[in-house]
């Protein structure tokens, strides 16, 4: 029997756009996508998340949750956007998804056991804003090819993985 | 400082400039009076991000790149020199008079108020035939902190900047140089002084080529 993946497995970053600008996996003896496997996941990925953020069975309700009755004013503030998909979990792995504000979606792959993946989402978010937003060379919403990112990347992950 | 007194009207007192009492002007210390007196790393990052982005608008060549952004610190080398010589305690005011007390001026003092640190090294070349040159070793240059060289642009090193500063300190005492940087990390040998090349990936050296009318006076001033 093949030995149980651990840990981070794979990242896959999108820009705004719907466009694949990062991959990478972690750990030997994953199955590989070829470049366009990769291509369409990320934009099938896209698509997907855009009709879940459109998936709203409260819409009626949202600016009602936000309307203070107690001064007999109403305030209506904007709710917060809909986030969509989330987290996707299968038999053999997890997919978390993190959309910053400027839409690039992190999507981090992990086993099903994995513990503190926001922790490990967010630090693989403060690494690209500081080594890919901070690199002269880097043009956005263009693949990312930096060196320091792979490398502090690499030794982050190696670092949980080893963890467990 | 603004208040500038004529002398005749106050006999006791010198002319020109009063100093406070404890002899401390602003230039004693930095405008910024927190308690580390540190600015953010990524102000600067971004900062120094786009002066690379804008030198290297219409370049010819990578030399052509170092050679602006080895401009662009020139001038902060020769004023620093001056600011941190002022600094100094009255006694060793004096401006580096050889090139070794030159050097390790750079590697302690100009390293010190840039960088926070030292640098890792300084050494002589060994090749007897240059001995005009001299290198300054950072092992991780802040400049280069967040910067990926793509691989087109392999020969780069945007530690240029710092280059530039440090000619700019040899300009100004008096010491003509030639200062250019070069990534020395993804050598097998590990670069100059064999420290692991895994460990320091973005090692860099300034290399100091001083001009021959230096290196003539410094040969009369070794025999005197």
């Amino acid at each position: 029997m093949e030995k149980l993946r651990l840990g981070v497995l794979a990242l896959i970053v999108i820009n705004k756009a719907g466009g694949l600008i990062y991959n990478r996996t972690f750990g030997e003896g994953l199955n590989q996508l070829n470049t366009n496997d990769y291509l369409v996941l990320a934009g099938t990925f896209h698509g997907v998340h855009a009709i879940t953020a459109r998936l709203n069975p409260f819409k009626g309700q949202q600016y009602q949750q936000h309307t203070l009755s107690s001064t007999g004013e109403t305030i209506l503030s904007r709710p917060e956007p809909p986030s969509g998909l989330e987290v996707m979990e299968s038999e053999n792995f997890r997919l978390q998804c993190f959309n910053t504000l400027t839409g690039i979606k992190f999507l981090l792959f992990t086993d099903t056991m994995q513990a503190n993946v926001d922790v490990a989402m967010r630090k693989v978010y403060d690494l690209y804003s500081d080594y890919v937003m901070k690199n002269p060379f880097y043009q956005l919403e263009m693949p990312v090819r930096c060196e320091t990112f792979d490398r502090k990347l690499n030794s982050y992950i190696r670092e949980i993985n080893n963890s467990r | 400082m603004s208040n500038m007194q004529p002398s005749k009207g106050s006999g006791k007192e010198q002319p020109g400039l009063r100093y406070p009492t404890n002899g401390k002007t602003i230039y004693h210390r930095p405008l910024n009076r927190t308690k580390t007196a540190e600015l953010s790393g990524a102000s600067f990052a971004y900062l120094f991000a786009e002066m690379v982005s804008y030198a290297s608008k219409r370049i010819e060549s990578i030399q052509d790149l170092e050679k602006r952004l080895n401009v662009q610190g020139h001038p902060i080398g020769l004023k620093l020199l001056d600011l941190l010589l002022y600094r100094e305690p009255a006694r060793s005011q004096t401006r580096p008079l050889n090139i070794i007390a030159l050097l390790h001026f750079i590697k302690l003092n100009v390293w010190q108020h840039l960088f926070g640190a030292a640098a890792d090294g300084l050494e002589k070349s060994s090749d007897p035939a240059k001995p005009d040159e001299y290198m300054i070793i950072d092992n991780e240059p802040l400049v280069n902190r967040y910067v990926s060289v793509p691989r087109d642009m392999s020969q780069l090193n945007c530690a240029a900047y710092v280059a530039g500063i440090i000619e700019g300190v040899c300009d100004g005492a008096a010491f003509p140089a030639r200062v250019t940087a070069h990534s020395v990390g993804r050598q097998e040998d590990g670069g100059a002084s064999g420290a692991p090349a895994e460990m320091w990936p973005g090692r860099t050296v300034f290399l100091v080529k001083f001009a021959p009318e230096v290196m003539e006076r410094e040969g009369y001033l070794g025999k005197g």
